[in-house]
């Protein structure tokens, strides 16, 4: 088995361990409902954190999704609100600003030679300021499409709902993995987070590479947006606030090293459904309170890092 | 001193320029920034310098400023030696919520308030000392260690507060965010002491100049017989107290201890702060009281946009445009234009001892 | 084998600031051999090498490939022309499978994806055709160096196939991994590569190529076929006479000794053997060894850079304890590193701080050196060693490398040492200061500080030293003394009997 493996192994070890245990406790946790709501509830996170996955694979941070994303809900919800726009439509305008949002941060990473935390720190400013700017209130969204999206599902055996959301995730999931291990740029973006100057030397254009690698982490945060509007028909500025957090929690819970290189899209899925079923099981159990969440979720990442930091220890360089 | 100074020849070369005169001082490009926002203020709301004596304290728009600036300009004043050291700490905010959530919890529940205020800076302490361990021990990039208390420390927070606004009616406490002394509000006072006790602290003693040798070359430290690990330990657990401080005063301000909203994104600004005041995130020189300055600055454009009539969230965009452009000016291509660092060297005049 | 050079370098000059790194130098590779590249740090190797594989543009002289000339824009230009490169820190990618490794950047691919298969049996197939039989799919990192450098020609041969240039390949490896590697580069010599050989393994340049040329000081000193040279030509060849320095001087041959200031005892580590060494006042012990002989690592034991495994170290008699830099500063030890720019100077910091830096650190943190006290201490070790700054407050790495390097100096005679290590005190130096570095130790011994000097060139070991220890293999081979101490007998020593083995 390989290193990268051993992460990703106890990622998935611990998921079931922790379902079994949920489940032990509250039986009414195992079923297609609760596996439906899952889906659903955390589908803009989901699709957010395989961007983020890109990126650190590619050994960079990108801090502005959570921004982003409330930038699209507004963004989205005034083009159809205010400029009458088909929401198909003002998707696809959205994904394009946000796509061009990520290559111009890409860029200015390249190009300035920048640390990536801090340009995309600006990144989530500006998008931050920017949605307040088009509209310091929430814009709630009446439109036939959204209606009829958010009523859409596919049953499941046992009563369980697979919403529309809920599918994007799973397709954006099954996308990214493709994208990830079978093209060139997954291949080069693995390479970027390896070496960069390795991956110079043996012909990455690390240009167009790195630039492409914050567009797509910021076109899947649009889309997340999208899926955060369709979930709550309401565009706002302050909407997804520290999401940036819950994806690179996820991505890193997921077994990607942080420092870049290593890891898996499908990964990130057991991550984000890790820090579903700690969610799930505090409205389950009642007597919990919501902080718990940030804590255990605190918890889990500190143990993942520490592992990788064991793992990894090997191949790893002092400064 | 322990070493015998033997016969000070006369050097060849004159090996110290005199002091800088103040004028120079004046033309740092921090202080015409600060002035030049202030002047766009002034433009915009006239009463904007006017000072007024009322109840035994100073009012006016920019006693405002100060005292609004002082939770970021307290959290830069630790956040600099952190990036002096070429680290980040982004749990900062979450730390200012712990530390309110265990002052508010501890007088609602009889003790006494300088107990804790005693415990509240304790917590900030432990805080920093775990991110220093992480970064030392355990050897994990400041940048990841510290997010680890960044997602989690607000939980803990919560888990203090358990989830609640706890308010108190405390006076120690409530002085300590809104109370005056001579006429300057407390958290003026409070990030002007500590800042000069900072700032004293690193130049009278070698921190300083140690710090900024960590910074600049890590194994050249070593090599020269530095112990990096015992000053990076320092720094981080420093960030925290100085976060349990400016946590301190937030909780005093709004008679309550609000886990959520304590402190958030304020670790943002503190960065923005140290880099504003020219300390550079690659680690190296490094000036307190140009970060406290960069506070300073980041508050009157807040103020600005306030007065001015914008939505409050809109100075995230003029923030954004005050990164950017000094990433331009930091840039590689830019520092080949013209070689012009902002240097932090200590230029007061008068270090003897 | 034709006449037509596949790779010529025709008066190639790099300067770098001051500095000719490379001073019109020839060089020609032919087809089918293995022609070896030799020198001392310093010597202009890896700029020649930068230059031929087109990381550096020449600032003077032409590179022509098969008899045309060319520019090489960058190392992946210089690939499509057929040049490939190794280098000793392979430059592959350590987390990925070998199959990506070899078909990066030119995976076939099929309606946008990667052909996995087709690119794995391919691997498969190539590192086959290198004996390999490993699984291509595994992580490269999970591989031993040597299967690592054998990925990295296979990749450099597959994508370039005119000339292979490896740069110290054989720096990581075991003698038996040498010969595996030694057994491939044959089998594509054999196929007409022309291949530039560079190591500081005498006994593989011998055992492996055809000519060798080698530079000193950026120039070249000659091209012959290996065949008409034995080690020690190579050796003195290399090690040559450059400044002209006095002979050893008599007083030094006296035996003339103070008390023993330090002594190690059974000092030593994985990979390092355990020696024994006292050093006196007013003596210095010269380090005569090629490059990757051990030579660095007794230094950085001596101060606790790497930790000793056992031993004990013992200042004017009394034990200490020395696991870390810090506690060799607070013994009394300074070192002067060989990687200035990395390992010893703080180059944002003023020429005033980097040299009471030690000091600071040995007073601890609260008994700062006031700015009067740093100023007389700058301006006192500048005067003596003749620092040229316009003034000390400006950044260290404004000064050329020997002022930065006597900066270094007075850092550590600031800390009044019981003993100096001084790791290639002249490389990189122009002859001016390089001779004022060499009086520097003179006097500094006269004075009685204990030295231990690591250098290069023989013969300015030779003009200061009082002792000298020559290593090799990572041991100390001999030690001579007094009228022992002479430029041919160091060589011979250096050469050794390993060497003499071959045919």
């Amino acid at each position: 088995m390989t290193r990268s493996l051993r992460p990703l192994m106890a990622t998935t070890l611990i998921f079931l361990f922790a379902y079994m245990l949920a489940v032990l406790q509250h039986p009414g946790m195992l079923s297609t409902r609760v596996l439906g709501n899952f889906l659903t509830d955390n589908a803009f996170l989901g699709i957010a954190s395989v961007g983020m996955t890109f990126v650190i694979l590619s050994g960079g941070i990108d801090l502005s999704v959570g921004a982003v994303i409330g930038f699209t809900t507004v963004l989205v919800a005034a083009l159809i609100m205010w400029m009458n726009l088909h929401p198909l439509l003002a998707f696809a305008i959205a994904m394009i600003v946000a796509a061009g949002f990520g290559a111009i941060m890409g860029a200015a990473i390249h190009y300035l030679k920048v640390p990536s935390f801090i340009v995309t720190l600006a990144g989530m400013f500006l998008a931050r300021g920017g949605a307040s700017v088009l509209s310091p209130d929430s814009i709630g969204i009446q439109h036939e499409f959204y209606s009829t999206i958010s009523k859409s599902y596919i049953l499941l055996p046992g009563g369980g709902r697979l919403t529309v959301v809920g599918l994007v995730m799973l397709a954006v999931f099954a996308l990214a993995i493709l994208l990830a291990h079978r093209t060139r740029f997954g291949s080069n973006v693995y390479a970027l987070g390896g070496s960069e100057t390795s991956a110079a030397l043996m012909g990455v254009p690390v240009a167009r590479t790195t630039i492409t690698i914050y567009a797509l982490s910021s076109a899947l945060a649009g889309l997340a947006g999208i899926v955060f509007s369709l979930y709550t028909s309401a565009g706002y500025s302050l909407n997804a606030l520290g999401v940036e957090l819950d994806a690179i929690a996820a991505v890193v819970i997921g077994g990607t090293l942080l420092t870049g290189g290593y890891g898996f899209i499908a990964g990130t899925f057991i991550g984000v459904m890790l820090q579903g079923l700690v969610q799930t099981y505090i409205v389950f159990d009642g007597t919990l309170s919501s902080w718990w969440t940030k804590i255990v979720v605190g918890v889990l990442l500190f143990m993942f890092i520490v592992l990788q930091r064991l793992v990894f220890r090997a191949g790893s360089r002092r400064p | 001193m322990t070493r015998p100074t033997v016969d000070l020849r006369p050097a060849s070369l004159p090996p110290n320029p005199s002091p800088r005169p103040l004028i120079t001082q004046l033309a740092r490009p921090q202080v015409m920034a600060l002035a030049a926002v202030l002047l766009v203020n002034w433009l915009l709301f006239p009463g904007f310098f006017s000072i007024t004596w009322q109840d035994g304290r100073f009012f006016g728009s920019l006693i405002d400023v100060l005292n609004r600036g002082a939770p970021v300009a307290i959290l830069a004043i630790g956040m600099t030696a952190v990036i002096a050291t070429k680290g980040v700490d982004l749990s900062v905010g979450a730390v200012m919520a712990i530390s309110g959530a265990v002052a508010a919890v501890l007088v609602t529940n009889g003790v006494s308030a300088p107990v804790a205020v005693l415990a509240a800076l304790g917590a900030g302490l432990l805080c920093g000392l775990w991110n220093g361990i992480l970064v030392t021990v355990l050897e994990i990039q400041p940048i990841i260690a510290t997010l680890v208390l960044m997602v989690a420390g607000r939980g803990l927070a919560q888990l203090i507060t358990e989830g609640t606004i706890v308010t108190f009616s405390d006076p120690v406490l409530i002085f300590i965010g809104t109370g005056s002394f001579l006429g300057f509000p407390m958290p003026v006072v409070i990030a002007l002491v500590l800042m000069l006790a900072a700032t004293l602290i690193v130049r009278r003693t070698a921190l300083g100049l140690l710090i900024e040798a960590v910074g600049v070359n890590r194994s050249a430290a070593r090599f020269a017989g530095l112990s990096a690990n015992a000053l990076l330990l320092i720094v981080y657990t420093f960030a925290g107290l100085c976060a349990a401080i400016a946590g301190l005063i937030v909780a005093g301000d709004i008679r309550g201890a609000d886990a959520n909203n304590a402190g958030l994104w304020l670790e943002l600004d503190a960065i923005l702060a140290v880099v504003i005041g020219g300390t550079s995130l690659m680690g190296g020189r490094f000036s307190i009281p140009m970060a406290v300055l960069g506070a300073v600055i980041i508050q009157a454009m807040n103020t600005g946009i306030l007065i001015s009539g914008f939505s409050p969230q809109f100075n995230l965009v003029v923030k954004s445009a005050v990164i950017i452009v000094i990433l331009v000016l930091q840039s590689p291509l830019m520092a080949q234009a013209f070689r012009r660092r902002p240097s932090a060297t200590p230029s007061k005049p008068g270090t003897q001892e | 084998m034709t006449d037509t050079p596949v790779l010529e370098a025709r008066g190639v000059v790099k300067i770098f600031g001051q500095h000719r790194a490379l001073d019109t130098v020839d060089f020609a590779a032919m087809p089918g051999e293995v022609h070896a590249l030799l020198g001392e740090n310093g010597a202009g190797k890896s700029t020649l090498i930068k230059i031929l594989t087109g990381a550096y543009q020449p600032d003077a002289g032409e590179l022509l490939l098969d008899g045309q000339p060319i520019t090489l824009r960058d190392p992946l230009h210089g690939q499509g022309y057929g040049i490939g490169t190794v280098y000793q820190e392979v430059n592959l990618l350590p987390n990925r499978s070998v199959a990506e490794n070899l078909f990066l950047g030119r995976q076939p691919t099929r309606f946008g994806l990667v052909r996995r298969h087709e690119i794995e049996a391919r691997a498969r197939q190539l590192m086959a055709g290198y004996g390999l039989d490993i699984d291509v799919r595994a992580e490269l990192s999970e591989f031993s160096v040597a299967v690592q450098q054998i990925v990295a020609i296979a990749r450099a041969v597959e994508l370039s196939g005119k000339v292979l240039v490896l740069d110290e390949p054989t720096a990581s490896l075991d003698r038996t991994e040498v010969q595996r590697l030694f057994g491939v580069i044959r089998g594509l010599k054999a196929k007409g590569l022309a291949i530039i050989f560079i190591t500081h393994f005498l006994d593989q340049v011998f055992d492996l190529a055809d000519r060798v040329t080698i530079l000193r000081n950026g120039k070249k000193v000659a091209t012959q076929p290996l065949s008409a040279l034995n080690t020690t030509d190579v050796v003195r060849m290399m090690l040559g006479k450059d400044v002209a320095f006095e002979h050893h001087p008599s007083s030094l041959s006296s035996g003339a000794r103070g008390a023993v200031r330090v002594q190690f005892q059974n000092i030593g580590r994985k990979g390092m053997a355990p020696f024994d060494l006292a050093v006196h006042e007013g003596e210095v012990v010269g380090v005569a060894g090629l490059l990757g002989s051990g030579r660095t690592e007794v230094a950085r034991l001596m101060f606790g850079v790497d930790a000793s495994e056992g031993g004990t170290f013992e200042v004017d008699g009394m034990p200490v304890t020395i696991r870390n830099p810090a506690q060799a500063v607070a013994a009394g030890f300074g070192f002067c590193p060989e990687d200035r720019k990395l390992d010893g100077i703080f180059g944002d910091l003023s020429v005033r701080e980097n040299i009471i830096i030690a000091l600071q650190a040995k007073l601890g943190w609260f008994k700062a050196l006031n700015r009067d006290d740093q100023i007389e201490l700058a301006g006192r070790y500048a005067e003596a060693l003749d620092i040229r700054a316009a003034n000390h407050d400006m950044p260290v790495r404004l000064l050329s490398g020997g002022n930065q390097q006597k900066v270094i100096l007075a850092r550590w005679l600031a800390i009044d040492p019981t003993f100096l290590i001084l790791d290639e005190p002249t490389r990189g130096i122009d002859v001016g200061a390089h001779a004022e570095i060499v009086r520097t130790i003179n006097r500094l011994r006269e004075e009685g500080l204990a030295l231990f000097v690591i250098s290069s060139e023989i013969d300015e070991v030779v003009a200061y030293s009082n002792r000298i220890v020559v290593m090799r293999d990572r041991e100390m081979v001999a030690e001579l003394t007094g009228d022992a101490i002479a430029t041919d007998a160091i060589v011979q020593a250096i050469a050794g009997t390993p060497q003499e083995v071959r045919a």
